[in-house]
C-alpha cells in the first residue's frame, strides 16, 4: 500500500485531507484552509464532456476556414481568415507573432480538443485509451494557452477601430468563434479530471 | 488545531493525475508514473528568471510602436497607449477602458503582484497567506487577457492592405508585448502557491522545536 486510503491533499496549500464520499450530492468541494477548488462531485460528466468536445471540434474547423471579418473600401472587398492574418504577419517580418496567433487560437485549442476526445471516447466505449498519462499531460499543458475568448474580444476591438475607416462586414467565422468560446467555457467547467482518472482506473486494461 | 500538510507526513500530490503518493527519493506516481515532487522543483528561481525577463521586455512593449499606418498623409506610429487614446477620443470609451485594463493595467499589476508574492516567500513574511493565495488565483485568471492587443494588431494588419488608401504594418512593440504576456504567464505557472503556506507551517514547527529544546531535560 503506497498511501492510506481516502487521503488527499490540496493542490494549492498542501493541506492533508480526508476524502469524503459525496457521490449523492452535486457541487464542488473546496479546501477548508485556502478555499481552492479541490474536486467536483456527482457530475457524471464524461458523456457530456465528450459531446461538447465533438461540437467544439466542428466549430473550430468552421471558425478557422471561413473569413472572420471583411472590409468594404470603395467597392473593394477584403476578407481575412485566421490563417490569412497569420500569413500577413509572417510576411511583415513578424514570424514570432504569427506563430503566437496561430498557436493560441487554432493549434492549441485543436490539441486540447483532440486530446480530450482521445481520452474520453475509448473510456466511453469501455476500454483504456493508449498513452493515457502522456495524452493527459499534453491536455494539461495545452489548456492555459488556448485563448479563443480573448481573440473574440480582439476581433470586436478591431471592428470598432476599422468602422471609422470603411464598412465592416462580420464574417461567418466570428459567429463560430463566439459559439466555440461558449462551448469551451462550458466544457472546461464540467470536465472532471478526477473522474477521468477514476474511470481509467476502473476500466480494464 | 494545527494544519497538517502532505509534505510533513511524507506524501506528495501527483502533478499529473492528482493522486496522493508516498514521497521518497526519485519517487514516481503509482497511478500514472509521473515523477513526484513535494513542491515544484526550483520554483522560485524559475519564476524570478521569467519575471525579470518580462520586466525587461515591458519597457519596449509599451514604448515601441505596435503598429505603423502608412497613408497619403505620411506614417503614423501607434503605441499601446495611443491606441487607447484613439478609442477614447473616438467615443468608444467602454472599449478604451477594456483595452487599457487588458493591455496596460493588468500586465503591470501582474508583474508587481508576482514580485510581491515571490518576496513574501523569500522574506518569510508573516502576512495572511489566504490573501496571497487569492491574489495568485486572480493572476492565473487574468493573465491571458493581455493578449488582446496582439490580436487587434493581427486583424488590422491583415485587413488594411495595398488595395486601400492606407497600409498597416505591425511594429516591433507587438513582439515585445506578446513576449511579456507569455513570459509572465510562464512565471505565474512556475510559482508554487504551496510555498506561501509553507512559511506558516515551517515557522510554527520551528517554534515548537525550539520550545521542546528549551523544556527538554539536559
Amino acid at each position: 500500500m503506497t498511501r492510506p486510503p481516502h487521503l488527499t491533499a490540496c493542490h494549492e496549500c498542501d493541506l492533508l485531507l480526508r476524502e469524503i464520499d459525496l457521490s449523492a450530492e452535486k457541487g464542488t468541494v473546496a479546501c477548508p484552509r485556502c478555499d481552492a477548488e479541490l474536486y467536483r462531485v456527482g457530475r457524471n460528466s464524461l458523456e457530456r464532456s465528450l459531446a461538447l468536445t465533438c461540437a467544439a471540434l466542428v466549430l473550430l474547423v468552421i471558425a478557422t476556414t471561413f473569413p472572420i471579418v471583411g472590409l468594404n473600401i470603395q467597392g473593394h472587398e477584403i476578407e481575412t481568415t485566421v490563417f490569412g492574418a497569420a500569413r500577413q504577419l509572417w510576411r511583415d517580418d513578424m514570424p514570432g507573432v504569427a506563430v503566437l496567433l496561430l498557436a493560441t487560437t487554432v493549434l492549441i485549442p485543436l490539441i486540447e480538443l483532440c486530446a480530450l476526445g482521445w481520452l474520453l471516447l475509448p473510456l466511453h466505449l469501455g476500454y483504456r485509451p493508449a498513452g493515457f498519462s502522456r495524452v493527459f499531460r499534453a491536455l494539461q499543458l495545452a489548456h492555459p494557452w488556448a485563448m479563443v475568448e480573448v481573440f473574440i474580444l480582439g476581433v470586436l476591438v478591431s471592428l470598432v477601430k476599422l468602422s471609422h475607416l470603411a464598412d465592416v462586414l462580420p464574417g461567418p467565422a466570428i459567429w463560430c468563434f463566439g459559439a466555440l468560446m461558449l462551448v469551451l467555457s462550458v466544457l472546461s467547467s464540467i470536465v472532471d479530471y478526477r473522474e477521468l482518472w477514476q474511470t481509467w482506473e476502473a476500466t480494464e486494461a | 488545531m494545527r494544519a497538517i500538510t502532505a509534505a510533513e507526513q511524507g506524501f506528495a500530490l501527483c502533478e499529473v493525475c492528482g493522486r496522493l503518493g508516498k514521497m521518497a527519493e526519485h519517487a514516481r506516481c503509482p497511478r500514472c508514473n509521473a515523477p513526484l515532487h513535494r513542491r515544484k522543483p526550483h520554483s522560485l528561481e524559475r519564476s524570478w528568471a521569467l519575471l525579470i525577463a518580462a520586466y525587461v521586455l515591458y519597457l519596449p512593449a509599451n514604448l515601441l510602436p505596435i503598429m505603423e499606418t502608412r497613408s497619403l498623409f505620411g506614417v503614423q506610429r501607434d503605441t499601446i497607449m495611443s491606441g487607447v487614446a484613439f478609442l477614447w477620443n473616438s467615443g468608444s470609451w467602454m472599449l478604451a477602458l477594456i483595452v487599457f485594463v487588458a493591455s496596460v493595467a493588468v500586465p503591470l499589476l501582474k508583474l508587481l503582484s508576482l514580485t510581491a508574492l515571490l518576496l513574501a516567500v523569500q522574506r518569510r513574511s508573516q502576512g495572511e497567506p489566504l490573501q496571497h493565495a487569492r491574489l495568485y488565483r486572480l493572476l492565473e485568471l487574468v493573465g491571458r487577457w493581455s493578449m488582446l492587443d496582439v490580436y487587434v494588431v493581427a486583424i488590422l494588419v491583415a485587413l488594411v492592405q495595398a488595395q486601400s488608401l492606407a497600409t498597416m504594418a505591425p511594429g516591433p512593440g507587438v513582439l515585445a508585448f506578446g513576449a511579456v504576456v507569455v513570459l509572465s504567464m510562464l512565471a505565474t505557472m512556475a510559482f508554487d502557491p504551496r510555498l506561501l503556506w509553507d512559511i506558516k507551517t515551517n515557522s510554527k514547527s520551528e517554534k515548537e522545536r525550539r520550545e521542546r529544546e528549551r523544556t527538554a531535560p539536559v
